[in-house]
């Protein structure tokens, strides 16, 4: 299996479509070693680098639909806070996770990109998406150079969907889809968290304590992720969660015509 | 959209400040970062600085403002530039992350200027207000200008801290307010030089005629140096 001495094999992004298993080491176990005694062991200490909130990859000009939230009134406090962030977690955060798995197992980048406008119906939440995509391959390519990175930047100069250059990231980085799921599911709340910790002055301390008790339901998001990636990668691209929320995409289209804002999303 | 060379590998992937050159081999535009405490004249600065240097220059202003667009606007509604030239990065109320801990969406603007626009002589990148800690990432720009002003308080020289000591010009402006709220602009000046050793300081009053002059003098200066370094 590979180590942190060998790179990932170069892919072409434009290969074959979903349908065709990867080849080994792409697949679902792809960036895992066996321990002794039991039990494998996935690259944590990339993922460790990849999920950081400090990785420099724009986030932190974002809220994930918290902004809008709180001006509405529907984040007041750590009760609310949780409430939004476990919605978040079982919609969209679902359908990114299962984007970024399918990308780290193997299926064409371009081919999730297209899914991912599909499960992206505001115009809005499309252009941050493509431009949080950008601006993670940018620090992706000086953190983990690839050249399936490379391809999938000319591909789409103007940025793919956000989940599938972490997606790919991962992969780069050798790590597998649950891990990448892990990724993406996590950033969808911690976004929120931090945002509502300087909109609403929430005590630090109780927004932390939130995305811990979202932990298990996290856990649980990415082994419906990593299944779904798993059957895409015969079934195509259908196969993937396309949970959505409404009021978020309702939410972000009116955020985006505010002239006072603090967040750009 | 990125600027590297495609046959290269493994490739650079910042096209940070610390690369100068433009795929072609020519000399990317220079960056300049413009960082300073709230209020302290930082866009009244950039909109002087376009209106001294634009019929020489092929000029873009990159603004990092805190919760609005008032600075692009601002800038805009002056005319100091046609709007193409002027681009507003948000910064979700953290404005030194944005110029320093995470520098990518700042490098996203001024990279799209020298597509769209360029090729350029000169990017300057404002700052939105922040502290006195406030500094400008290498990766992002070539020289940082701190602004700071007399009315601020005249102990800001002395207290220092990165923007004040480390920046390759600080301004020290409104000096035409000092009488009025007491500042001693002598003891700002031995200050700053203690602070600062050899590093220059300009002691600046836009209302008057020409008043940006001293900062445009230093950019043109800086400017000539970047331009005849080997390519």
């Amino acid at each position: 299996m590979p180590t942190n001495e060998t790179p990932p094999p170069p892919r072409d992004v434009r290969g074959p479509a979903a349908g065709g298993r990867s080849p080994s080491p792409d697949g679902p176990d792809r960036g895992r070693q066996p321990l002794p005694g039991g039990g494998v062991l996935g690259g944590v200490g990339a993922l460790l680098v990849l999920a950081d909130g400090r990785f420099p990859a724009g986030g932190h000009a974002h809220s994930g639909g918290a902004e809008a939230a709180v001006a509405a009134g529907r984040i007041r406090d750590a009760g609310s806070l949780e409430a939004f962030c476990r919605g978040r977690l079982h919609t969209v955060g679902l359908t990114a996770a299962g984007l970024a798995a399918a990308a780290a197992a193997g299926l064409d980048p371009l081919v999730l990109d297209d899914a991912a406008d599909a499960r992206t119906p505001s115009s809005a939440l499309r252009v941050t998406a493509r431009r949080l995509g950008r601006q993670l391959m940018r620090a992706a390519r000086a953190a983990w150079p690839s050249p399936e990175l490379d391809a999938l930047a000319a591909a789409r100069p103007r940025g793919a969907h956000q989940p599938v250059v972490l997606g790919l990231t991962a992969h780069a980085a050798a790590l597998g889809p649950p891990e990448a799921a892990y990724a993406a599911g996590y950033e969808v709340v911690s976004g929120p968290a931090t945002a509502v910790v300087r909109l609403l002055s929430l005590d630090p301390f109780e927004a932390t304590a939130v995305l811990a008790r979202l932990a298990p339901e996290l856990d649980q998001v990415v082994a419906r992720a990593a299944d779904a990636a798993r059957r895409a990668l015969d079934e195509g691209p259908d196969a993937l969660p396309a949970a959505s929320a409404p009021l978020l995409d309702i939410a972000a289209e009116q955020h985006a015509t505010w002239s006072v804002r603090l967040f750009a999303s | 959209m990125h600027l590297d060379h495609a046959d290269t590998y493994p490739p650079r992937h910042t096209y940070g400040a610390t690369g100068p050159h433009r795929p072609d081999g020519t000399r990317r535009a220079l960056r300049v970062g413009l960082g300073g405490p709230v209020g302290s004249g930082k866009t009244a600065t950039v909109a002087a600085l376009c209106r001294a240097l634009r019929d020489q220059l092929s000029l873009a202003v990159v603004t990092n403002d805190i919760y609005t667009r008032e600075d692009a606007e601002f800038l805009l509604r002056n005319a100091v530039l046609p709007p193409e030239r002027i681009t507003a990065v948000e910064t979700g109320a953290c404005p030194h992350t944005a110029i320093r801990d995470d520098i990518s969406a700042n490098l996203e603007a001024v990279e799209e200027l020298e597509e769209t626009v360029g090729p350029l002589d000169l990017i300057l990148v404002e700052s939105g207000g922040d502290n006195l800690t406030a500094t400008f990432s290498k990766g992002l720009v070539d020289a940082q200008v701190f602004v700071i002003d007399v009315a601020g308080g005249d102990d800001i020289p002395r207290k220092g801290g990165p923007g004040v000591t480390t920046a390759d010009l600080l301004v020290v402006n409104k000096t035409d307010l000092a009488p009025y709220v007491g500042s001693d602009l002598a003891r700002m000046a031995r200050d700053a030089e203690a602070q600062r050793g050899e590093l220059p300081v300009a002691f600046t009053s836009l209302v008057a005629e020409d008043g940006v002059r001293p900062i445009a003098d230093w950019v043109r200066t800086r400017l000539a140096a970047w331009t005849a370094a080997p390519a």
